[in-house]
């Protein structure tokens, strides 16, 4: 089931339209999946020194949240509890209900300059911050000329 | 719900972060924040989905029987960072609702925590449920 942090960003419906018309042209699909959206939406950028991910995944509870670094590919999982009042309750009517709830996993490859002892994950304002270093090696550098 | 996103230096989100980047900001592109609404016999509870935005960059405004929900994304970023993929793309939230007559708008209260924001909306006094006595003479 996919779900996107914004169900009502008209824009982002469109873009997963035309990337599922695409995907399921596609003979050879990616391994994963769909490669784009789902829970959490995430944001990634780079620095000459490191790799920042930005995991937007607002209402989790730090402690369960799974940030796993394996041969180059990272998985961020979790489980966001439901808020919404349980069935049996007859008492509370549900009016609106867009937010993601359940299990949830991303999992992308990292580029083969990180270094795989130097990733750090906080959490803020419903933020998961990742960060990845690049190794030493392979940071950019100037050769004197001698 | 698996999927895969390699980091690469001209993923498909790099162009729109970019442009994003360049493009001077428009006042009026925010993201729509998910939301459940919920009533029960004393009031409607509103949570609201605004990952990234601080306390201090959060507006509630209840206008007659307009609720204006807005938000600025404020993550500190390193210095030199380079968008290569973006599915957040505009770094704003805000929602607009119409709140009915019965609710009692002065007597909102709000919290923020992880990025999610709690509204409660309690329903006026006149309006609360009320269990009438029958009388027998």
């Amino acid at each position: 089931m996919y779900r996107s942090l914004f169900p009502r960003d008209v824009l982002a419906e469109l873009d997963r339209l035309q990337r599922e018309m695409r995907e399921a042209s596609d003979l050879s699909p990616s391994i994963r999946g769909v490669g784009r959206g789902g829970f959490p939406a995430l944001n990634i950028g780079g620095t000459p020194q490191s790799v920042e991910i930005f995991a937007f995944a607002p209402g989790l509870d730090p402690a369960t949240v799974e940030v796993n670094l394996d041969r180059g590919v990272l998985t961020i999982a979790g489980e966001r509890p439901s808020s919404l009042p349980s069935d049996r309750d007859d008492k509370a009517a549900v009016h609106i209900s867009e937010r993601f709830s359940g299990r949830f996993r991303r999992v992308l490859t990292l580029a083969d300059d990180v270094d795989p002892n130097g990733v750090a994950a906080s959490y803020r304002d419903g933020v998961l911050h990742i960060t990845a270093k690049r190794r030493e090696s392979a940071q950019p550098r100037r050769i004197a000329i001698q | 719900m698996n999927d895969s996103t390699a980091v690469a230096r001209n993923a498909p989100g790099a162009r729109a972060a970019a442009a994003q980047s360049e493009a001077a900001p428009r006042a009026e592109t925010a993201l729509i924040p998910p939301v459940d609404v919920i009533e029960d016999a004393t009031g409607i509870t509103l949570r609201a989905d605004l990952p990234g935005v601080p306390k201090d960059k959060l507006t509630l405004q209840v206008e007659s029987d307009t609720l204006t929900i807005e938000g600025e994304v404020g993550i500190p970023t390193p210095e030199g960072i380079e968008p290569t993929y973006a599915e957040v793309s505009v770094p704003r939230f805000r929602r607009v609702f119409t709140l009915s007559k019965e609710l009692d708008p002065g007597k909102v209260s709000a919290e923020l925590k992880h990025g999610v924001l709690t509204l409660r909306i309690p329903k006026a006094e006149h309006a609360q449920p009320r269990r009438i006595d029958v009388r027998v003479d």
